[in-house]
């Protein structure tokens, strides 16, 4: 069976889902991505979605459960590029994602991404600077 | 009396075709078809020769059954004129007279083949107006289908031309509403707003309805909606203007607008020039020149 | 109302899902409905194919491109003989469920549908149709 490929670049894991996923496909990215962030210790998970024609309720529940799972393994996800078209259908479904975070494109994503690191990164270096 | 007025009618039309179009075309001509100069004497010539032809062919093949696919030409023929009129700017009477106009020829015609056989006569001309009309109600249908076209296109120009999206900044857009807003409109709205913020890679969008004068709760909801969509999609959402009386109505309602809001575009817009990282600040030398 | 065109596939797998999925599009971009209606009513139609096959045990849909007049719409029918639902108006309410989903099956895909209709026998089956219009 096929998978959807996971980069990786600096902290970040970077998904592009390209194809028309059917459900099995769409949990086993579920499956890779948390053991990735176990394994890797990626702060950050960016999921591309911009060529997803649709995101029904079946997808839109593996994106918020990998958006569950990274924000207990300490990672951020963040879903880019989702066409209007698929947002609209969301909300009519009842679907709205309130927990994942998302941004226009992959650009903005990886931003908030480093945003977001580099709080934490500042208040490590407090805290290291606190206990000198 | 069980006289086949319908093989009478199909023979007058094939022996008096010539006869009947020249009769006819001078009665189209004096009900003024050519008066307004929106049609050409050759075009009506042949128009006149070609729904001949064709209902001569169709009465040959299938009687008087105007249904049926021997008519399928003289229909399409029919339906062209008619919708081409329409676009010309014709009225429906016009339209439907230039069918029914047909009537007096051929009953003529039919005086003039069958005089002698007033049974004969009778059932022709009988055929011909039951014919003639059902062909005329056509073409009131087809006239009728090309002015709900074109109201249908000219709503849907009116929608997208009263929702614009402005760009206010980089990353920064509204979308001032005016206006009633209804279901429909407000379906075109939010698409409009969603791919306005794709284009533009918008961080930013405000809505303001300072124009908008009531707010109902389902206008509240296609609001809401919008908002989460952007939302979905990446890009935050100030819903600006909202008038002490529809925040008054909502709250009755049971509404709760649960968005950032802001009573003026000015504030939203300052608002949203914070939030993408920008300060606006008065030039110093403005206020106080400074002597050199 | 005059049907112009039938097409009917099989849901036995979740690839079958997939399938539906694009035979919908094929139907929704011939007869012009636009991007959002187009989403609109593959969505619709992911939600209740996979309602066939994880809660009816499989079935078939029927996609019918009707006409009216100018109007061109859209019909998918589900069809199964699996336990059927015993409490259709419970069974649309959202956020209900029987099987592992988020329970928004039934009711998203009437929300987003212009026409929606069910019909189910414990013990025979379940018939869900909806239609989307131009």
């Amino acid at each position: 069976m096929d998978r959807i490929p996971i980069l990786k670049l600096g902290g970040v894991l970077i998904v592009t889902i390209q194809v028309d996923m059917h459900d099995r496909l769409a949990l086993a990215l579920e499956e890779d991505l948390t053991a990735r962030i176990a394994g890797t210790g990626a702060r950050g998970v960016l999921i591309e979605i911009s060529a997803l024609e649709i995101v029904d309720s079946f997808i839109g529940r593996m994106l918020d459960n990998i958006a569950a799972i990274s924000r207990v393994l300490d990672a951020e996800t963040v879903v880019a590029g989702m066409r209007p078209a698929v947002a609209i259908t969301l909300v009519e479904l009842g679907l709205e994602l309130t927990g994942i975070r998302t941004a226009l494109n992959v650009e903005r994503g990886l931003a908030m991404i480093r945003d977001r690191l580099a709080e934490d990164d500042d208040l490590e270096s407090a805290r290291a600077r606190h206990d000198d | 009396m069980a006289v086949d007025g319908t093989a009478a009618l199909t023979q007058t039309v094939a022996a008096e075709e010539a006869g009947i179009r020249a009769a006819w075309l001078a009665l189209l001509k004096a009900g003024g078809s050519l008066q307004t100069g929106r049609i050409r004497e050759a075009e009506l010539d042949t128009q006149a020769r070609t729904v001949l032809e064709q209902l001569r062919d169709g009465l040959a093949a299938a009687g008087t059954d105007v249904r049926a696919d021997a008519y399928a030409a003289l229909r399409d023929t029919l339906s062209e004129i008619s919708r081409s009129r329409a676009i010309q700017g014709f009225t429906p009477t016009d339209t439907a007279n230039f069918v029914f106009s047909l009537k007096e020829p051929v009953f003529a015609a039919i005086d003039r083949t069958h005089g002698g056989d007033p049974a004969a006569a009778t059932g022709g001309t009988w055929a011909a107006s039951h014919l003639l009309d059902a062909l005329g109600l056509h073409t009131m249908e087809v006239f009728l289908a090309g002015r709900e076209e074109v109201i249908g296109r000219q709503g849907q120009e009116i929608a997208e031309l009263s929702t614009p999206v402005v760009r206010l900044w980089d990353g920064i857009l509204a979308l001032p509403l005016i206006g009633t807003l209804d279901s429909a409109r407000t379906g075109v709205v939010m698409e409009n707003l969603l791919q306005a913020i794709v284009d533009e890679e918008a961080e930013i969008a405000i809505i303001d309805i300072t124009g908008v004068p009531t707010v109902d709760t389902l206008v509240a909801q296609h609001l809401l909606k919008a908002i989460a969509a952007a939302r979905l999609m990446g890009a935050d959402c100030i819903v600006s203007g909202i008038r002490p009386q529809i925040a008054q109505t909502m709250v009755h309602l049971g509404v709760e607008l649960n968005v950032v809001s802001k009573s003026t575009l000015a504030d939203a817009f300052a608002l949203a020039l914070k939030r993408t990282g920008r300060i606006v600040t008065r030039r110093q030398s403005a206020l106080s020149p400074t002597a050199s | 109302m005059p049907v112009t065109t039938t097409e009917v596939l099989p849901i036995r797998t979740s690839d079958d899902v997939v399938r539906v999925r694009q035979a919908v599009r094929v139907r929704a971009v011939g007869i012009g409905l636009g991007l959002v209606d187009q989403t609109k009513i593959i969505t619709a139609a992911s939600e209740l194919a996979r309602n066939t096959l994880d809660y009816g045990g499989g079935g078939e849909v029927r996609l019918d491109v009707m006409q009216e007049g100018a109007r061109r719409g859209l019909r998918l029918s589900f069809v199964d003989q699996g336990p059927g639902i015993p409490d259709i108006a419970r069974a649309l309410t959202d956020h209900y469920t029987t099987g592992g989903g988020l329970g928004l099956g039934l009711g998203g895909a009437k929300r987003l549908s212009n026409e929606f209709h069910i019909e189910s026998t414990p013990g025979v089956g379940t018939r869900v149709t909806i239609a989307r219009w131009k």
